[in-house]
């Protein structure tokens, strides 16, 4: 790949998804792009560049965003987070909320799914007295191919392995041609939708918890901080906020603060709601 | 340091699984069918851990587990099948018959620590 067909690719992925990849990672755009060119009788990387350049073909922006993107996750992702969820979080917000009986939680980069469904399924073991609240949960992600796989809620054998107790899968699951999929009686109540988190956000509405977790790893402090401090606006004043285990609020944004009761990265929000802090495109 | 008891009649199986249970810090034991199994359970009363094969020779996991969870003992050790029995009714067959967790093989290493996180073990 040529050294400007390298610039271009990043620079264009720097700027439509916040991802940072820096120097010398050519082997990895060329594993995941290369196979997209082939697939549309392309000439290699080179026929790619002039394609995105041209800006004609969305579909192709669309394709090399999404395959650039780690899809990874697991159900109870590090375990901790989500005990501590259960212990530390939801049962002063439960209390807090009793009149209304009404909590929103938004998993901002839910990937295939499995961290919205470990937060239901956490929900409904043990938290049986909120079978009738209006508890709304709001799965969003960039890829359209992870969302489409998240909202099917089907997992193969490896993937409800890790992270998920066997009783769990037995409860919630149940077997199909491709492995495991999510029970169809079992009213999940996520709502799925396509969100980039570098453009507004504010539609979503406001939250009470907030998992952001193992997505800003990939970006930039200063497109850290804009995220943050916009998602800040969309939490109410006793609002929580989820971050991953590598990741933290810290030097980057005053708008949280940090649960001193939890060693997992668990914020609340602190102060007023920042100035408008505009969205990167 | 806390004893695992691999069942297991395939030999790789068993050779993997002690690999691994060695880098998770575990102090390994083997049997090749259940009955063997049994005999190392019956010898070591403080045993905390079995991986159990299902379809074994002689004496099977199910019949292995079954007798174990009836014998009078101070400590019951955690059991996690760990077999080719992937489908719901077996499963849940393990599970009535005194299972604590399940792995379906293949497995990876990161599913065995994650299940014996799970279970306590580690
Ligand atoms: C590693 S996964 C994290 C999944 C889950 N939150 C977890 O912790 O297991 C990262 C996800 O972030 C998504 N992502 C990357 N850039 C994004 C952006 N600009 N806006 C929204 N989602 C993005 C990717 O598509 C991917 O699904």
């Amino acid at each position: 790949m040529s050294p400007e067909d390298y610039t271009y690719i990043t620079k264009y992925l720097l700027d439509t998804t916040g991802l940072s990849l820096g120097e010398n990672k050519e082997y990895l755009l060329e594993a995941r792009l290369i196979p997209i060119a082939q697939s549309r009788g392309m000439n290699g990387i080179e026929d790619l560049v002039l394609s995105l350049r041209s800006q004609l073909d969305q579909s192709l922006k669309t394709e090399v965003m999404e395959a650039m993107t780690t899809n990874e996750s697991s159900f109870f992702r590090d375990k901790r987070p989500f005990e501590e969820f259960k212990t530390s979080i939801l049962p002063d917000l439960i209390a807090e909320r009793k009149i209304s009986k009404k909590l929103r939680i938004w998993c901002a980069a839910c990937s295939n799914g499995q961290e919205p469904y470990s937060i239901v399924m956490s929900l409904r073991e043990n938290f049986p007295e909120l079978i009738d609240w209006n508890i709304q949960i709001v799965g969003t992600d960039l890829c359209t191919k992870a969302l489409h796989r998240a909202e099917a809620g089907v997992y193969s054998q490896f993937e409800v392995q890790r992270g998920l107790p066997v009783q769990l899968l037995m409860k919630y699951f149940e077997q199909c041609e491709q492995g495991w999929k999510i029970k169809s009686d079992f009213d999940v109540g996520i709502q799925w939708k396509h969100l980039n988190l570098l453009e507004d956000f504010k539609h979503l509405g406001m939250f009470d918890i907030v998992f952001c977790r193992n997505v800003l790893i990939y970006f930039e402090p200063d497109l850290k901080k804009n995220i943050l401090d916009r998602i800040r606006n969309q939490m109410n004043s006793s609002g929580v906020l989820l971050l991953g285990a590598a990741e933290t609020v810290l030097g980057i944004s005053d708008h949280y603060s940090k649960l001193p009761e939890c060693q997992s990265a668990i914020y609340r929000v602190s102060g007023q709601k920042t100035q408008e802090t505009q969205e990167v495109t | 340091m806390k004893t695992i008891l691999l069942v297991d009649d395939s030999r790789a199986v068993r050779l993997v699984g002690r690999r691994m249970m060695g880098t998770l810090g575990l102090n390994v034991l083997e049997a090749e069918d259940g009955k063997q199994a049994l005999e190392v359970a019956r010898a070591n009363p403080e045993l905390d851990a079995v991986l159990l094969d299902w379809n074994m020779p002689i004496m099977d996991g199910m019949e292995f587990l079954t007798a174990l969870r009836n014998e009078e003992r101070d400590k019951q050790p955690i059991v996690v099948m760990c077999t080719t029995e992937n489908d719901m009714p077996q499963i849940v067959q393990a599970m009535q018959a005194g299972a604590n967790e399940y792995i379906m093989k293949p497995f990876t290493e990161d599913i065995v620590r994650d299940k014996l996180e799970e279970t306590g073990v580690l």
